[in-house]
């Protein structure tokens, strides 16, 4: 099965995640103390796949009979994904508790869903890319749906699995047509005849619906209308892994696609329609966050926003564009994770403290939850020197440098829009009395979560330069 | 060229006071009151002595300090300071300690987060005068918004929530299109350079080479950007409700520091880097600076208010200051330069001047007020100053910028229009009456409100804090070349590069 060690070495986060899924199942079966081992043997595979894929990003190879790459751009995805998950979990062993979903599956579907997305980030086929979108979207819709006994819950499940399976129909039908029109699913082939393919309608059809298939994990208009109802229901820290790493899965698969079909001269054929998609996701998202009451439906349509913004890079379509991107979803996910790591701190028992108006006067009764929650807000906003001001900046130089200063512009209009309801939240928290005498309470290993996702938020923002380095170093 | 540390330095002290601050006890006020007042002097004395080391026989940029940043996207941080800089950062770290100490009493709640934001917010004022890389200075530009948001959000009047976000928004708008403009300008200078920066030193050689379209994109869209910071009319309309809302400390910054980084961002962004464009908008942004001063002084005129009085009266100010600015003649720019740090100073102290009798009566009605000359004398001789300073009377600091802005619009060739000086020059009249009005119904005349007998005098603290401001309104006034000298090769660099644009060939 392996030509040598040397693959199995570079496929390695891989394995230990898939090993580590197995141990995890034998312990929930075998061990009386499954919920207190469960939570910190997958924080230890998450660590040990990521920070082995993030030393490891120099050792670029293609393996599996030319399925997977590992190495470069894949292997910092994977540590992204592999940390975002991580942090998910410390959040998540207090929280569902609360919630209600004290099962160790829980952190078994986890770990199944990051196999998923690793898979995705290394594809060399089509039909990886199918694999693992499969394995990740079913975990994701178990996920959704934790707390059977919550309607919102099962809704949030229900609705995200049909609107995800006719989302894959057309990523399937898609996939059938690029190979019907190319006879092979391999990326790198596909992309060596990109150029007498693009004159065939049958293969621009095919790209467009695999487009569209992916506008749908990536939260994107039009394809957004399950985004607000399953962010939602789901349970605050599975919204935070939907959101965060799920969102960055997604793109990977448009990243490694797109930037193997963007190689070639006619890079700029599907501008327009990105154009488009990026054009009303981020005003669509922006404007009607505005309107929200719930701080859950807020950050999801906040998300559909900031999916916007990073789409922009992809139609810029060159290498700084698809850089941005990387380094935005970086920034993002760690933002997010922040804030639905707050939220899900201050959110009570039933669904209670969700409304925007419970973080009214929350700078009187916790101090450090507020200050953080604000350094969060500014960073969505995009406020320098935070992270997500670099990653909107740099997508910006890409659309700029692509003669597409027309797209910044619109993205410029809708970060305006969005300030409005990033800031409310500081508004509430700052400058409003408190509506209730709620203190909330959180344990060491929440709020040590938030602290680092917070942390970075910072450093990727004073300091970008190396993890730019990094990135840029692979394209 | 070496690198000096000590604009860094100047940059650090206030960071670090700042961060050493969240580490004190919330209690304990009274040494963080003094924490934060030694921080701000110590920055003040270090501001001083770069400008005892400051070689004002040059125009080029001084103590510069340069190395990457951003290595990958070509940013770099670098800092440099010319004469006009070096006024308006002397300004700066002069007036933080002041109204650090004025709002001791003002200030009762919340004392910690408050020394932290106004120290914070210093390091975001400094910053903006001391870059010389476009995405440096946006970074400052735009961090100084959020503790100025939360110092009038928090420690605001009623309508405080209101005027924070609209200040917020307003400003947010103008610098975000901003920031697509230096994108583009430097996406755009790679033709010429051959890659990419933000460099501004660099982008002076190349920038002016743009044909006269693209010039004019750039021009307005940084021009919006200040003209909503300075603000010029019709764009003003934020204003009013920040410096009514903003308590005392913050609306003194925003008056004294704040306004001046338009201005001042035309002078050293839109001038220099878009020349043909800026002769082009002249007359356009003169119109409108002018439309300013008439329109700024009606409206004060009729003010019930002692504070918005004065904030409209800073319309008509900073439009003699965007006048003198594009009427691109020496004594022009000399004295927009020397004016925007006297209404620093004298609007700074009238906005002191008013919250510290608001502090005594709790309302800034003037109706409520009435021959306060025989309860407060000491109070009504500052109150008497600082208006005929504001007003410019010769001998005191208005008069000289504005005797200098209206010679040199009037000498303009680039205006070419007497009508701009006349025009203006009413408006210093317009001033005398709304400032004069409001002294004689507030201080002299029959005392009709028996409670104003009640009040006291300005303590010791309060008289300390006014008279350095007093000092340099005279010494401005009486001789104002000490401060001239200092801008004066640093304004005529920036005119020729307005009037002799470098020219070079396509790379």
């Amino acid at each position: 099965m392996f030509n040598n060690t040397q693959e199995l070495f570079d496929m390695l986060p891989v394995v230990i995640v898939a090993a580590g899924i197995l141990i995890s199942v034998f312990v929930e079966i075998y061990s009386e103390r499954r919920m207190k081992i469960l939570p910190w043997l997958s924080i230890i595979i998450f660590l040990a796949a990521g920070f082995h894929a993030i030393y490891y990003t120099g050792n670029k190879s293609v393996i599996l009979q030319n399925m997977l790459a590992t190495g470069g751009v894949t292997n910092i995805f994977w540590f992204i994904f592999n940390i975002g998950a991580a942090i998910v979990c410390l959040l998540s062993i207090n929280y569902i508790k609360k919630y209600g979903t004290y099962f160790g599956e829980y952190y078994i579907i986890i770990q199944t869903s990051v196999l998923g997305m690793m898979l995705i980030a290394g594809a060399k086929d089509l039909i990886v890319i199918f694999l693992g979108l499969e394995i990740m979207s079913i975990s994701f819709y178990v996920l959704a749906g934790f707390n059977r006994k919550r309607a919102s819950s099962n809704e949030a499940s229900l609705k995200y699995f049909l609107l995800g399976a006719f989302a894959t129909g057309f990523l399937v039908y898609g996939m059938a047509l690029i190979y019907g029109s190319s006879a092979t699913t391999s990326i790198d082939t596909i992309s060596a005849n990109f150029i007498p393919l693009s004159g065939n309608l049958l293969f621009i059809t095919g790209v467009m619906l695999f487009i569209i298939g992916f506008s749908f994990k990536i939260a994107a208009f039009p394809f957004h209308m399950w985004v607000p109802d399953v962010y939602q229901g789901s349970p605050t820290t599975i919204t935070g892994l939907f959101s965060t790493v799920g969102k960055a899965a997604g793109f990977s698969a448009l990243i490694v696609t797109f930037a193997a079909l963007f190689g070639g001269s006619s890079s700029h054929l599907f501008t327009p329609y990105l154009a488009a998609i990026a054009v009303f996701s981020m005003l669509y998202g922006s404007i009607v966050a505005i309107m929200q009451d719930n701080i859950k439906r807020m950050l999801a349509y906040s998300s559909i926003a900031h999916a916007g913004y990073m789409i922009i890079g992809l139609a810029a379509g060159n290498s700084s564009g698809v850089a941005g991107i990387i380094f935005y979803l970086t920034a993002y996910v760690f933002m997010n994770l922040a804030a639905f790591g707050i939220v899900s701190i201050i959110e009570g028992k039933d669904e209670s403290n969700l409304s925007l108006s419970s973080y009214a006067g929350l700078s009187n009764r916790s101090p450090l939850l507020a200050g953080l929650l604000a350094v969060t807000m500014f960073a969505l906003a995009g406020i320098p020197p935070l992270a997500g001001f670099f990653g909107k900046y740099y997508v910006f130089i890409a659309a700029i440098k692509a003669n597409l200063t027309w797209l910044a512009i619109v993205g410029i209009v809708a970060s305006t829009i969005s300030v409005y309801f990033y800031i409310r939240i500081v508004v509430l928290m700052y400058f409003k009395p408190s509506e209730s005498e709620f203190i909330p309470s959180y344990s060491a290993t929440e709020i040590i979560a938030v602290l680092i996702s917070v942390l970075v938020v910072i450093l990727l923002g004073l300091a970008p330069g190396s993890f730019i380095d990094l990135i840029t170093s692979f394209l | 060229m070496e690198n000096n540390l000590l604009l860094t330095y100047l940059l650090f002290i206030p960071l670090t006071g700042a961060v050493v601050l969240l580490f004190f006890k919330s209690e304990n006020e009274k040494a963080i009151k003094y924490f934060g007042l030694a921080v701000s002097v110590i920055a003040f004395l270090l501001a001083l002595y770069i400008y005892f080391n400051f070689d004002s026989n040059s125009g080029e940029f001084q103590f510069v300090h340069k190395f990457k940043w951003i290595a990958n996207l070509s940013i770099f941080y670098h800092v440099g300071i010319d004469g006009i800089a070096l006024l308006l950062l002397l300004l700066t770290t002069f007036i933080t300690p002041l109204t650090l100490i004025s709002s001791w009493s003002g200030i009762t709640k919340k004392v910690k987060e408050f020394t932290f934001f106004m120290l914070f917010l210093e390091v975001g004022m400094i910053g903006v005068f001391i870059s010389l890389d476009l995405f440096l200075f946006y970074v400052f530009w735009e961090v100084m918004l959020i503790p100025m948001y939360f110092i009038i959000g928090v420690w605001g009047g009623k309508e405080r929530i209101y005027a924070a976000v609209k200040f917020f928004i307003y400003t947010m708008a103008g610098s975000l299109i901003m920031l697509v403009a230096i994108v583009w300008l430097s996406v755009h200078a790679t033709n010429y350079l051959g890659y990419f920066t933000t460099d501004l030193v660099e982008l002076y050689s190349v920038a002016p080479l743009f044909g006269l379209d693209v010039q004019t994109y750039l021009f307005l869209a940084f021009a919006l950007s200040f003209a909503i910071k300075v603000p010029l009319f019709p764009l003003h309309t934020w204003l009013p409700d920040a410096h009514v809302q903003a308590p005392t400390a913050g609306s003194v910054i925003l008056a004294g520091v704040l306004l001046k980084m338009g201005t001042y961002g035309f002078l050293r962004f839109n001038l220099p880097l878009f020349p043909a464009a800026s002769i082009h908008f002249a007359s356009f942004i003169s119109i409108l600076a002018v439309i300013g001063i008439i329109y700024g002084a009606l409206v004060a005129m009729v003010q019930t208010d002692m504070k918005k009085l004065v904030a409209y009266s800073s319309v008509a100010h900073l439009g003699f200051v965007v006048l003198g600015i594009f009427a691109m003649t020496q004594e022009s720019v000399q004295g927009a330069v020397i004016q925007m740090i006297n209404h620093g100073l004298s609007t700074g102290a009238l906005f002191l001047l008013v919250g510290m009798i608001y502090e005594r009566t709790h309302t800034r009605e003037i109706s409520y007020y009435g021959g306060i000359a025989k309860i407060v004398p000491v109070y009504s001789f500052f109150l008497m100053i600082v208006s005929l300073s504001s007003i410019g009377l010769p001998g005191l600091n208005g008069f000289v910028g504005e005797f200098l802005i209206l010679l040199g619009s009037f000498k303009s060739t680039v205006l070419n229009n007497w009508w701009f000086t006349i025009i203006a020059a009413t408006g210093v009249i317009f001033a005398a009456v709304y400032l004069l009005w409001m002294y004689k119904r507030v201080v002299f005349g029959e005392v009709t409100n028996s409670k104003l007998n009640e009040i006291t005098d300005l303590t010791k603290r309060e008289i300390f804090i006014l008279v350095p401001v007093i000092i340099f309104i005279v010494w401005i006034g009486v001789y104002p070349s000490t401060f001239l000298n200092v801008s004066e090769k640093s304004t005529t660099k920036i005119l020729q590069q307005v009037s002799q644009p470098p020219k070079a060939e396509l790379k």
